[in-house]
Formats: structure tokens, sequence, C-alpha cells
């Protein structure tokens, strides 16, 4: 029965997808030797499996009753038989206890001279990271480098989150008054999915994030954008008009824009014009989801901080053209 | 009614504990079915993130604590002194003060679901919300501010003491009430796995009502125990649990694998094969169960000795269950079987329970559990262990010896529907969610991205918990039908071996007409070894004293959500008259005349 649905799913499995935050492909060393193992397992899971469905089909197929049958021998065990099927599983358990263990120490996350360091910290319901060497900060989408070993140390700034990005790394914790590491290499340039793993609150479910591994220079240019200041608005257009409603409204309480204001409770603005996604990687970074995050931000996100914000249509145009220089 | 109200009959605590389970049964699957009808497409259906979360939480602590828990002590209750030869357990009215304690605690709970004006919250339900696990620091009053957590903390607080109780009552009721000739290696294998079980249930309930104390400190006094800006350690919260939470689940499947072990001899006509490494397999589950608890926490960062260790001792399990497993197989093996219901579902225990096993193997490799954990790999994997383990095992227990607890016989064809749908449904409902989880799926969400690729999983797993919706239905209506029957159930319908099928069904008031002398493990049958034993007298020889009934566990009982409810509603004066409700009430209890 199982099989069956199996074979079922193996065919359904093929026509969906693709998966974009599928733990089955890996493209980096720390998630490619999680799935070595997990592939190892599955392969004597599967033969395990099929001996004892085996054995016990059989067994109910076989000894069905017979009318006028004599009643059957009363065995009552067989001292071999158990000793042999106790060795067969921990001999099997040995295949699998190696690898694992092995895997454990080269996936305690122990970086190589030089990788690169990110801080990342956890926040309900989004991520901050910091790049100390760099001097720069991101919110929600990470960028590394690709083939370069990237070491996170990861902490919580309230709750336990985890950040899992399948195709790059496991699952580790971001937890308050620590800090966890994990250490990868990605091996393909690209746009990697994850979310938060730790059930974290009322939007646990909408705590995404992207990782965009870039290409040496590109993510070079990214470096050199991020360290730039945003370009001062030209005077009397409507992006300026924007930093002034912006400058003027609750937003300053909460988000820093390099020059502009320094509120530490939201994610940081200086470029978020440049980023592909808002809200946690929620949403893509359009001029419509802006207008609509603005306008009533719980709305579409239960439980976040940023409360619905009563702007006139022309200061909420502008605020979002601002929002959207901010590259 | 009032006889019911002062029963210390371990037979009608048994059917009281039945019903109130199977009650929150239902309750706890149609929390499922909203659940599954929510993530039947990316965007739900309307479902709110804050009723999901309460919905997930209280589905997970409603099947465990006041479900599957309960639903294994209906049978202990009912059939363990059948089986030891007893005419009750140790202390009755300590029984009585379990089950009313368990109904008290779990409606306390549920009531959380309609309370909401009662705090002055803007919604009808302030149910826990914080996942069944509740782990710190979300649960500190800063991140959960309601009453929700409150309800969760004193409405487990207070199961835990009617599990507490029924551990001790049930240890010294095996140990001490067994029939002349009882040894203990002559125990029937479900007898001998709720003692495994209830010594289980004595060592892991204080290290959660521990934590629950400290989490109660946390909340209402303000103490930083698992808070870490305060100096706590959220951790600390999660090493507590699982050391709990562990052998909490062995708790939950050990009575079933002992049914099992009950079921497979009597329907193969032979005894079990290798009872003794059986017995042993058993209790050597329950210490490793003591040792594995942080294989929960391998995306904490524990560091790479202790993941060795903890995944090393999680993979030694897999030795005792597998030799369980193979015995059954043994036990089946040149058998004469007859497939009535209960085998079926005893048989699908096996064949189901083996794949919530063998993913628990790839659990236990730390690494591989990084990307599992916390997805709905391991979704899939719990419901194995517990509702193709524990629940087929228990649905097979109904089937066996609802005769004896009722004199009725269930309908064997409706016993097959509800038998292959299940198994069916089950499959459809949990096989489909290893895949959602390997594809990215988190726990815990109420909404899912439409990219993900899994929502052709998530529908089958949908059409598979509709099922087993309409399997339960039909079971449902199979238990309420057999009350229009007659009570025509013959002493032995099965055939079995073991002591409750030597008195009529449903037994006498005081169980045994004359209390038997066992000479072997397999009583009534006839081996090469040995002749049935002589049936019992249809009468007693001389007058049976049964003792009367006592409303004081009742009213004692009583005591304790009162106190619970005085503390979330911060009113000290009602946690007071609880107290003394529960003082008083302990004070006429030992001081009751045992003669009334």
């Amino acid at each position: 029965m199982p099989l069956l649905l199996a074979a079922v799913l193996v065919v359904l499995t093929a026509c969906s997808g693709p998966f974009p935050q599928s733990a089955l492909a890996p493209h980096s060393d720390f998630s490619l030797s999680l799935d070595h193992l997990f592939t190892n397992i599955f392969w004597w899971a599967v033969v395990v499996f099929l001996i004892v469905e085996a054995l016990l089909l059989y067994a109910i197929g076989r000894y069905r009753a017979r009318p006028g049958a004599r009643a059957p021998k009363p065995v009552h065990g067989h001292t071999a038989l158990e000793i042999g099927w106790t060795l067969a599983p921990a001999l099997i358990l040995v295949f699998i206890a190696v690898p694992t263990m092995r895997t454990i120490f080269e996936t305690a996350g122990n970086a190589p001279e030089g990788a690169l360091r990110v801080q990342v910290i956890g926040h309900q319901w989004w991520w901050e990271y910091r790049y100390p060497t760099l001097g720069i900060a991101a919110t929600n989408e990470l960028h590394v480098p690709v083939r370069t070993p990237v070491q996170l140390e990861m902490t919580s700034a309230d709750v336990i989150h985890s950040f899992w990005v399948p195709r790059l790394a496991g699952k580790r914790d971001l937890i308050q008054g620590r800090t966890n590491r994990i250490e990868f290499r990605a091996d393909s340039a690209g746009e990697y999915w994850g979310q938060c793993a730790e059930f974290c609150g009322a939007s646990h479910a909408n705590m995404r994030l992207r990782v965009v591994v870039q290409s040496d220079t590109a993510f070079q240019a990214w470096i050199d954008r991020q360290r730039a200041a945003p370009a001062a608005p030209a005077k009397g257009s409507p992006v300026e008009m924007g930093q002034r409603v912006f400058r003027r409204s609750a937003c300053i309480g909460c988000h820093t824009v390099t020059g502009i204001s320094q509120g530490k409770i939201g994610p940081e603005l200086t470029h978020v014009g440049g980023r592909a996604t808002i809200a946690g990687a929620l949403f893509p970074n359009t001029t419509d989801m802006l207008h609509r995050w603005i306008t009533n931000a719980p709305s579409l996100k239960p439980g976040v901080l940023m409360p619905p914000q009563a702007l006139s249509a022309a200061d909420l145009d502008a605020v979002v053209a601002y929002l959207q220089s901010l590259k | 009614m009032k006889s019911w109200l002062t029963t210390t009959d371990h037979k009608r605590i048994g059917l009281l504990y039945f019903w109130t389970a199977f009650g929150f049964f239902l309750i706890g699957g149609t929390e499922a079915l909203i659940i599954r009808a929510q993530l039947v497409r990316p965007a739900g259906i309307g479902v709110s993130a804050e009723t999901f979360n309460q919905l997930f939480t209280m589905h997970g602590t409603t099947m465990i604590f006041l479900a599957l828990m309960p639903l294994s002590a209906a049978f202990f209750n009912f059939i363990i002194p059948l089986q030891i030869g007893a005419r009750d357990v140790a202390f009755p009215r300590l029984n009585a003060f379990s089950y009313w304690v368990f109904l008290l605690g779990g409606l306390l709970l549920n009531a959380s679901f309609v309370a909401g004006p009662l705090f002055g919250a803007d919604r009808l339900s302030v149910a826990p919300d914080a996942g069944w696990f509740a782990y710190a620091n979300l649960t500190s009053r800063q991140f959960s501010v309601g009453p929700n957590v409150d309800f969760w903390l004193l409405g487990l607080q207070i199961l835990g003491i009617a599990s507490l109780a029924a551990g001790f009552n049930f240890i010294v009721t095996i140990l001490n009430m067994r029939a002349p000739g009882m040894r203990m290696l002559r125990l029937p294998p479900f007898t001998w796995m709720t003692l495994v079980t209830q010594f289980l249930v004595i060592t892991a309930f204080p290290v959660i009502t521990v934590a629950l104390v400290l989490l109660m400190f946390d909340r209402f006094f303000g103490t930083h125990f698992f808070v870490p800006s305060g100096g706590g350690d959220p951790i600390l919260w999660q090493h507590l649990f699982w050391m709990f939470g562990h052998p909490e689940v062995y708790i939950l499947i050990l009575p079933a694998m002992g049914i099992v072990s009950e079921v497979l001899p009597t329907f193969s006509r032979k005894p079990l094969f290798g009872y003794t490494v059986v017995v042993y397999s058993g209790v050597v589950i329950a210490f490793l169960g003591w040792t594995v608890w942080a294989h929960h926490m391998f995306s904490t960062g524990l560091g790479p000795i202790a993941d060795s260790v903890f995944a090393g001792t999680t993979m030694l399990i897999a030795i005792p269950t597998g030799v369980k497993i193979f015995n059954w197989i043994g036990t089946l093996w040149g058998g004469q079987l007859r497939f009535t219901t209960a085998l079926l579902f005893a048989v699908g225990f096996i064949a189901m329970f083996i794949i919530g096993g063998l993913s628990g193997v790839s659990h236990a490799a730390a690494p591989a559990d990084l990307q599992q954990t916390d997805t709905y790999y391991v979704v899939a994997h719990i419901h194995y262990v517990l509702f193709g383990g524990t629940m087929l095992g228990l649905f097979a227990g109904m089937y066996y010896w609802w005769p004896k607890m009722t004199g009725r016989m269930l309908s064997e064809t409706l016993g097959r529907w509800h038998f292959w749908l299940t198994l069916i449904g089950m499959n459809l409902a949990f096989f489909p969610m290893h895949l959602s989880g390997l594809f990215g799926m988190p726990r815990r969400i109420y909404t899912y991205s439409a990219e993900l690729g899994v929502t052709r999983f998530n529908q089958l797993s949908t059409v598979g918990a509709l099922t087993i919706g309409i399997a339960t239905l039909i079971f449902f209506w199979n238990l309420l039908s057999t009350r229009r029957r007659p009570i025509n159930a013959p002493n032995n319908p099965w055939g079995g071996a073991t002591l409750e099928w030597a008195m009529s069904s449903p037994p006498p008031v005081y169980n045994f007409t004359v209390i038997p002398t066992v000479a072997n493990r397999l009583p009534l049958w006839q081996t090469e070894r040995h002749a049935p034993m002589e049936p019992l007298p249809e009468r007693p020889p001389a007058p049976i004293h049964v003792p009367g009934g006592s409303w004081w566990p009742m009213i004692t009982a009583l005591g304790m959500p009162v106190m619970a409810i005085g503390a979330l509603s911060r009113l000290l004066p009602v946690v007071l008259v609880g107290a003394a409700v529960l003082i008083v009430g302990i004070y006429r209890w030992a001081y009751e005349p045992f003669e009334t």
C-alpha cells in the first residue's frame, strides 16, 4: 500500500515543481553532505522496509485460518532467531552511525581561514544581516559570493527562530543570548529560498528569506552599492517630497535610512529600493505592494508591529517613490 | 447517575475514561480537519494566523494528553485488574480521583476556546497558541501577553497530577494485587507494557511538572528562568520539556505495543513468540527512552559531541523496536490467522509503525535531521508513530475488548470499513507529508508560497484526513449502535488465553467469583504443556464485599481547576477557595469510613 502510494507520488512529483526550497537539491558543500547521509539512510530504510513488509505480507497470506485445519504448533520462541534479529539491525545501524558521526563533525560550523563572516539576527518576523568585515548590513536577502566559504554567526533579538535555506544549509536556531554558527560554500550562483523553521509566533509562516549567491564581481558591485549613501533627491521631485513625508511621519521612529533617520525597531531601509522583496521576503517589491504594505501592514502579515499608516494618497505615492529610489 | 459520579469500580472508571477520551479524540480530530482544510491551498480558506496557531497547539495537546493517553488509561483501568486476577486496583478512590482530575483538566484547557470575553480579549478564543511544546521564550509574558499560555500550563499541570496518581496506582496494583501464581513472567504482555509505561509516567511527569512550575513563576511572578534578557536560558526549557517529552512518546506507544502483543496470539492461536524477549525489549525501550531527549534539539547547536551521543543512543532504540516487530511476525508465522477487525488493526499497526520507525532513524542521524526537523517530514513521522502506531493499536484493543467491556459485539462489517478507510486515509494524509517536508514546507505554518510546489501534496493530505474523519464516524456509529443490541457476548468470544476472558462479559462488579490460582502464562489455553484452567464457578461461593462509592475523589479533584481559574483571572480568593476544597476533600477522603 505505501509502496503503491510512493509510486503514485513519484509520478506526481515528476509533474510538479520546480522546488525552490527543496532539501533534495543541494547546492553547497554543507547541504551536499547532509544529502549524502540522508540518501545512505534512505536506501537502508527501503531495504529494511521491503524485508519486513514482505515477511508480514507473506505471513498473513500464507497462514490464513483454514476450516478444519489442525491447531497450530504452539511455538514459544527461538533463541538463535532472537539473537539473529537483534544483531542484524545492530549491524545495519553501524553502517548508518559511522557516516552520521563523520558528518556531524564535518558540518560543525567551523569555517576555514578567510571565510566571509556574516552575523544573522532574527527578529519577529524578519532577518537582519551584518557583514562585520565589510561594514555593511542587509535585510531578509542575504548576498554571498559563490564558491567562497561563508560563516553565519546567528543570534536572535527576541524569540527563537531557525535559519533554513535547504539547498544551501541545514537548520540552525537563532537564540537570544547565544551565537550559533554554520558554514557553507555555495557551488553555483542563483537565488535560494528559505524561511524560518522554528515556530516564532503569529507570523512564523511569513518569515521568509532569500540568499542571493553571486559571482565575485556581482557581489563586489552589490557591496559597493550598499556602502554608498543614497543619492540626495532632486529638488522639487516627487522623491524629495517623499523624503519629507518620510521624515515627518512615524516611519523614522522604527526605520533607519542613513543620514535621515535612526529607528532601530524595524528593518533598515537605506537600500530598500534595491531589494527584490519586502516584508520578510514575503511580497515582491512592487509599487502596488509597497502601497498596500504601508497602508495596512497588519492585514498582510498578522502580528506585525508596523501600524496602519493614515497617509493621504499623494503622500503615500511620494513615500513609495522615495523608498523605491533608495537603491 | 449518582452511582457513576461516586463510582470507584475500575470497570466503570475505565468506561468513563473511554468515552471522555473518545470525545476529546473527536475534538482533536475536528481541529486537525480545520488545519487540513486551511492547508488545501497556499492562501488557505480564511483561517487566521492566530486561530491556526491555536488549532495546531490544541490538536497536539488534545491528542496526546486528552485522547491517546486516556484511551490507553481506559484499557489500563478496565483490563489490568482482570488480567492479573484482582477485584479492583490497589487504590480505587485514587483511581476515581485520577479520572475526575483528567476530565476537569481537559475541560479547563478547552474552555479557553470560549473564554476570551472573560479576559477582555477582542476575540472569543484565547486557546493556547505556542505549540504543544511551548518553547521558551515565546511563552514569556513579553511575547505571549494573553491568558492563552496560562491555560496551557495550568491545564497541563492539572493533567499531570491525574497521570501521576494513576501511575503510582497501577504500579502498586500490578506489583501487589496479582492472583496467586501470577509471577512477573506470567503477566500478560499488555500488563507488562502498562507497568513499564507507568514507571515512565512517574519518572517523566515530575520533570514537566518542574518545568511548568518554573514557567508559571516566569509568567505570573516575573522570574526569568527561561528569559535570556533576564539571565535565563530558553534552551533549559527545551531540555526539561524533551526529558519529559521523549519518554512521553513511549508512554504513548508502549501500551499499544502491549495490545498488539495480546491480539496477535489470540487470533493466530499461537502463544506470543519470544514472550520474554518482547517483555524485556519493552523495558529496554523505556530505559533508552530516557537517554535520547536531545535528539529533538539538534538544530539548537549542542555541539558535535552531544550530537553524536544523542544520535547514537537514538539509533540504539531501533534495535529493541525491531526485535519486537520480528517477534510479532514470528507470532503470526505458522498460525491459524482469523482476520477479525482486531487482527486487521494489529497487523496494520506493524505495517505502519515500521514506516514511522524507519523515518525515525533518519532523524536520529543528526546532520540529516537538520533538513528534517520542524518540517512536514517530522509531521509525517510523528503521525506514522502515533496514528499508524498508537491509534491503530488502540483501535485493535477497542475491537478486541469491547465485548468484554460492554457485553456487546461490535459489527465486523462496519469494522472492516473502518479499518480499510483508516488505512487508506492515513497513508493518503501522512505519506505525502514526507515529501512536502523534504521539498521545503516547514511545520506550523498557516500559509505557504504556491511556488514551493507542495500544493499537490497538501491536497492529498487533506483528502486523506477527510477519509480518516469518515472512517472515525463509521467507528463512532459502530460503538453507538451496539447500545441497541442485546448483551449477549460470550465470556471468551475470541478464544483468548488470559484471565479477563474467564468471567462473564461484562464482568460482574466483583470480577472473579473465586480468585483463580495461575499456573502458567496462558491459563485458558490447552497447550502441549498444560490443560486449560478449570472454569470459575457461576456464583461466588461466599458473599463478596464490594466497597461503596465516594464523593470525595470528585470533590477533591474539583479544587484544582478552581485554583487554576483563580490564577488565570488573578483572583486570590478564588485560588484560596479552590485550595480549601482540595484540602477539605483530602481530609474527608482520608477519614472516610471504609464501609458505606
